[in-house]
């Protein structure tokens, strides 16, 4: 094959990618650009087998048997609610192959058509250590990320004294190494550099709390685009750098859209801490003298019956209690009542962007009764009940007035504006951002402690779902 | 025409031949300075690849605002899949014949981006397939 004709194809391939993007500005388009998407990688990874210097066809057919069956295997068993650690694993295989492709280019770089070793372009070799700095990040931060999610290490914020100074200092000797790289083009060079990006990543990542992941998780999507950029740009690639462009820029648009949610900068993200040393002085005063109406099943049970209209606002704690099943029964048989019953997400509900859309599609909830924040927002006042289940931050109207909260100025569900609230939480304790909900103690407030699913299950069973 | 004015002419017109002849041969040199120029300056592939780049950012930008916020975990399930495209420089390290420190650096890769491509490729697929319209 011409190397003109491989480099169309890979153009064929890139327009196949934009077009999986495009496919998903709608759930009726979105298979459709899965298919696209698909058909460019076919087309990819085609079009290099039939390039004359692949020619040992046995590796590279075992690789890809290997790790197809591994990559099938899991999609196909994961659980929707362990969605979020999914793809925090798959982000750190992406930074892991790219530093094994410099790797392989550090070594043989005649493969390339980047030089022989020893003697590699410099250009080359600073777009290689940018792609190989970006993947190890990438690599070491997906795996501190995964093992938040998945509980394996706590959630909290993990701070420690020094970690700014320290991580910076770090940041200064991968440029360093950088530039040792690109002078001596010696292989210490290249792994010290891998060595430093690896303890970055995790630094990096260690201190930012659980709730903060969905700013995590579309970060690192929008560095391993980057990855693949900087290893496109070495390996002079069209293919990698326009399909690491688009990776990159998704993630980044993601991470903005979930910082805008929570009103604070992607800098105080990544800075991290946050939620863990505010929770003592901001929640303790409000408490004390008020009192918390908390209801029974029965009691939720017979106010939905008599409500004409319904708003269900799910959050993370849906997700831990697997609650969407039960949470559907209940609002099917809302239905079958009379009432009209919608969702409402709030932007960074959940562990990732989007991750209550897919539970709720998960339990057979017709996605035109889901609706974002900016879409319902203004129907909570004309609405009978309120149904929070999981959530707190995300309702707490402190955000709108009180100026001195860590939260203030994070857009809110109105949820206090419905004639009444329902509050399905197994506690009194307060939300990730460490910050008392006033909305617990309003008059037209009922608590319903307990866990998400079975609170759902014994709303659902006195209704008469029993017979 | 007598022959010294004859010879005076011809005499002008040698002068004039070997002067085109001269100027002809700086031409020459200078087309072949500015052929050789033009092979060390033209378009470097870094430049070139750098306005892919660029071009893809804003094509990226525009296409994933238009992504509805309901489809956000399957568009980064997909962009992760989409991403280990970088398979297909490890199939040029894993791909020469004989056996080196970077056909096993290749192989690995190519495991890996297997890995992702299947599975992110695969979830992808079971999350749009949940998503349906009211059937009532």
């Amino acid at each position: 094959m011409t190397e003109n004709l491989s480099a169309l194809l890979y153009l064929v391939a890139a327009v196949c990618f934009i077009m999986a993007l495009r496919g998903l500005s709608s759930p009726v388009t979105a298979r459709g650009g899965n298919m696209y998407g698909i058909a460019g990688m076919v087309i990819a990874i085609g079009t290099t087998l039939a390039s004359p210097g692949v020619v040992s066809y046995w590796v590279i057919i075992l690789g890809i048997l290997i790790g197809g069956a591994i990559g099938t295997v899991i999609a196909l068993r994961i659980q929707m609610t362990a969605l979020p650690q999914l793809v925090a694993a798959f982000h750190s295989l992406v930074g892991l192959a790219a530093v094994f492709v410099a790797a392989a280019a550090f070594y043989l770089p005649e493969a390339y058509g980047i030089g022989v070793a020893g003697n590699i372009k410099t250009a080359s070799l600073i777009e290689m250590g940018l792609g190989v700095a970006i993947g190890a990040i990438t690599f070491t931060g997906s795996i501190v990320a995964f093992a938040k999610l998945q509980a394996l290490i706590t959630g909290k914020p993990l701070v420690f004294t020094m970690q700014h100074p320290l991580n910076a200092a770090i940041g200064v000797a991968i440029v360093l190494a950088i530039v040792w790289l690109c002078v001596g083009q010696s292989a210490a060079a290249f792994w010290v550099l891998v060595i430093l990006s690896l303890a970055l990543g995790f630094l990096l990542i260690l201190p930012i709390g659980g709730a903060d992941m969905p700013v995590v998780i579309s970060m690192l999507n929008s560095y391993s685009g980057w990855a693949a950029a900087g290893i496109g740009f070495t390996l002079n690639n069209g293919l990698l750098i326009v399909t690491g462009a688009l990776v990159g820029a998704s993630g980044a648009i993601l991470s903005y859209i979930m910082c805008k949610g929570m009103n604070r900068s992607i800098f105080n993200v990544i800075l991290g801490g946050f939620g863990g040393e505010q929770a003592g002085p901001a929640g303790g005063a409000a408490a004390g003298d008020k009192t918390v109406k908390s209801g029974s099943a029965e009691d939720a049970a017979f106010i939905m019956k008599n409500a004409a209209s319904i708003i269900i606002v799910p959050g993370y704690g849906m997700a831990v209690a697997q609650a969407q099943h039960a949470l559907r029964e209940m609002a099917d048989m809302l239905k079958q009542e009379g009432a009209t019953v919608r969702y409402a997400i709030h932007p960074v509900a959940g562990r990732m962007p989007g991750h209550m859309n897919v539970l709720l599609a998960e339990a057979n909830v017709p996605y035109d009764e889901v609706l974002e924040l900016e879409e319902i927002n203004r129907d909570f006042a004309q609405t009978d009940v309120a149904f929070v289940i999981g959530a707190n931050d995300v309702t707490n109207p402190a955000a709108k007035t009180d100026p001195k909260s860590p939260i203030y100025g994070m857009p809110v569900l109105d949820v206090e504006n419905a004639k009444t609230v329902l509050f399905v939480k197994r506690s009194m304790a307060t939300g990730y951002a460490g910050v008392e909900n006033e909305l617990f103690y309003r008059d037209n407030t009922m608590m319903l402690f307990g866990d998400a699913k079975k609170v759902c299950e014994d709303i659902v069973k006195s209704m008469g779902g029993g017979h | 025409m007598d022959p010294t004015t004859f010879q005076s002419n011809a005499g002008a017109l040698a002068k004039s031949a070997r002067d085109l002849a001269g100027q002809a041969d700086v031409l020459a040199a200078q087309a072949g300075a500015l052929a050789k120029a033009q092979a060390v300056s033209g378009i470097d592939p870094l430049v070139f690849g750098l306005s892919v780049f660029v071009l893809a950012c804003f094509v990226g930008y525009y296409v994933v605002w238009r992504v509805t916020p309901a489809l956000h975990s399957p568009l980064m399930s997909v962009t992760n899949a989409v991403s280990s495209v970088i398979i297909v420089g490890a199939l040029i390290a894993a791909g020469p014949a004989g056996f080196n420190f970077s056909k096993v650096m290749g192989f690995l890769a190519v495991t890996l981006a297997s890995v992702n491509i299947f599975g992110g490729f695969i979830v992808t697929q079971r999350m749009l397939q949940m998503f349906k319209k009211k059937t009532k």
